[in-house]
């Protein structure tokens, strides 16, 4: 008798609950956005700014490594805008056709930054000064599997400084991992993106990397061939390249 | 030509490691085992934790506490001028965190189980503690110990979360099994990882076959003593 009593008094209480949601007077058009984890911050701050401009659209967010989610696309996850940290990921959607060509566009541009602990003095201040003498360990991407290894790489072999540096490189499986290092004073100096630089509290900017030292590191965006709302994917695309999307990604480290 | 570097690294990673957890292991076990007091339940639990933490909140408080900022590290690093984060060291102590929890819980449960009559009847004949221990507690539990140790062992041949923290990645100092593995994979050499991959699963489930071959004879020869 008593379970029976608070099973009643349970579904009472759900029932409230569901009467107390207000009901939306407006259909509003949500637009999934399947995301870098790079641009986390950048697009927190700029949805509030786009939703204001264009009040009948919401934005989701799916963050995540731009492999993982072009792979999550082509499998048939429900997305409407893809932001890619990399050219490469865009390009197998569109071999696919899963991506509406005309809408591809680079919306923003990254650096490489050379960074050390805020507390701890280092004897190097710019990239050419790294050595196996002056650093003890450089934090950076894995090469092969992460993005931001890849181009360091390439900054480190322009200045032939790779074959001398090796077993002072601390490899990490991703950027949260070299800003860790290099924020506990464990590795002396890092090399992660300049917008990654920016997020943490911790770290200094001591150089970033010339563009001519590695590949450009595009952001493209582009709209899912998938979409029913391809008339408000296209708008916020537009908004990531208007001044007041770009004002927004150059505050957070981006050019 | 494979390197074979991490094979010999996994292997005195994970020996050292269970060199060190089988002593500590059973130090507190027996130090524990029917002991009653204040606060009992609230270390045993801190034991256990390792177990059930994700490994990267393992492998950062490790970090922290072993950092050269840290609390541990940073004294290290002043009396014996010593950086454990990055070396293979930083490996070992990952390895001991993680696997402590099974060589304890094994030796508990195997010197709770022992009959203490049996240690009593040696005190009243005048053995030294040390002895009673060495000659009785230590031989009858052997064989609940000997399985807490060949599973620490693989569990510390398997560790990658907390050592990636704490050891960093750097190929030919820290690279063990686990993380060539992780890295193979990320980057595509699917002919790397396989390789890998198969000496792993043969080294655990040899070790593991091991075990349940051992225990089973055992348990066989127990019967026919009591026969």
């Amino acid at each position: 008798m008593k379970k029976i009593i608070y099973f009643l008094v349970m579904i009472f209480f759900v029932l409230l609950l569901i009467g107390c949601t207000p009901e939306d007077k407006e259909e509003k058009t949500t637009l999934m956005i399947s995301a870098a984890a790079s641009l986390t911050d950048v697009l927190n701050e700029l949805k509030p700014v786009f939703e204001d401009e264009h009040p009948s659209i919401e934005l989701t967010f799916n963050f995540g490594g731009s492999g993982k989610l072009a792979q999550m696309i082509i499998q048939g996850a429900p997305s409407d805008v893809f932001l890619s940290a990399s050219e490469s990921d865009m390009d197998k959607l569109q071999v696919e056709d899963m991506i509406l060509k005309e809408t591809r566009v680079n919306f923003a541009e990254n650096e490489l930054a050379l960074i050390a602990n805020k507390n701890q003095p280092v004897k190097v201040s710019s990239f050419d000064e790294i050595s196996s003498a002056t650093v003890e360990h450089l934090a950076i991407g894995e090469p092969e599997s992460v993005p931001v290894g890849r181009y360091t790489k390439q900054v480190l072999e322009h200045l032939e400084l790779w074959d001398s540096l090796q077993g002072s490189l601390v490899l990490s499986s991703d950027v949260r991992q070299v800003l860790t290092h290099v924020e506990l004073g464990n590795a002396d100096v890092g090399i992660v993106y300049a917008s990654d630089a920016l997020r943490s509290g911790k770290v200094t900017i001591v150089a970033t990397a010339d563009s001519d030292w590695h590949d450009p590191i595009m952001y493209p965006g582009a709209v899912v061939s998938d979409t029913s709302h391809s008339k408000e994917a296209k708008l916020f695309l537009a908004f990531l390249t208007s001044e007041k999307g770009q004002e927004l990604l150059h505050k957070h480290g981006f050019k | 030509m494979t390197d074979y570097s991490p094979l010999l690294l996994s292997l005195k990673v994970a020996g050292i490691s269970t060199f060190f957890v089988f002593i500590f292991g059973v130090f507190f076990a027996h130090l524990f085992s029917r002991k009653k007091f204040f606060g009992k339940s609230i270390i045993e639990s801190l034991f256990m934790l390792p177990l059930v933490l994700p490994p990267t909140v393992v492998g950062f408080g490790l970090l922290i506490l072993f950092g050269k900022n840290g609390f541990i590290g940073s004294w290290l690093l002043n009396w014996f001028d010593f950086q454990v984060v990055f070396t293979w060291i930083g490996a070992v102590i990952a390895s001991i965190v993680v696997s402590f929890p099974l060589m304890y819980q094994s030796a508990a449960a195997a010197f709770e189980s022992l009959d203490a009559r049996m240690e009593n009847a040696a005190r009243t004949m005048g053995a030294s503690n040390w002895r009673v221990f060495w000659t009785i507690s230590f031989r009858l539990a052997w064989p609940g110990l000997l399985a807490g140790l060949v599973l620490s062992f693989a569990r510390g041949l398997g560790e990658f979360g907390a050592t990636l923290m704490l050891a960093g990645y750097i190929p030919g100092k820290t690279d063990t099994i686990p993380m060539a593995i992780y890295f193979a994979v990320e980057s595509g050499q699917m002919e790397k990882a396989t390789f890998w991959v198969v000496i792993i699963v043969a080294l655990g489930f040899s070790t593991i076959m091991w075990l349940n071959w051992w225990s089973r004879r055992n348990i066989e020869r127990y019967k026919n003593d009591n026969a």
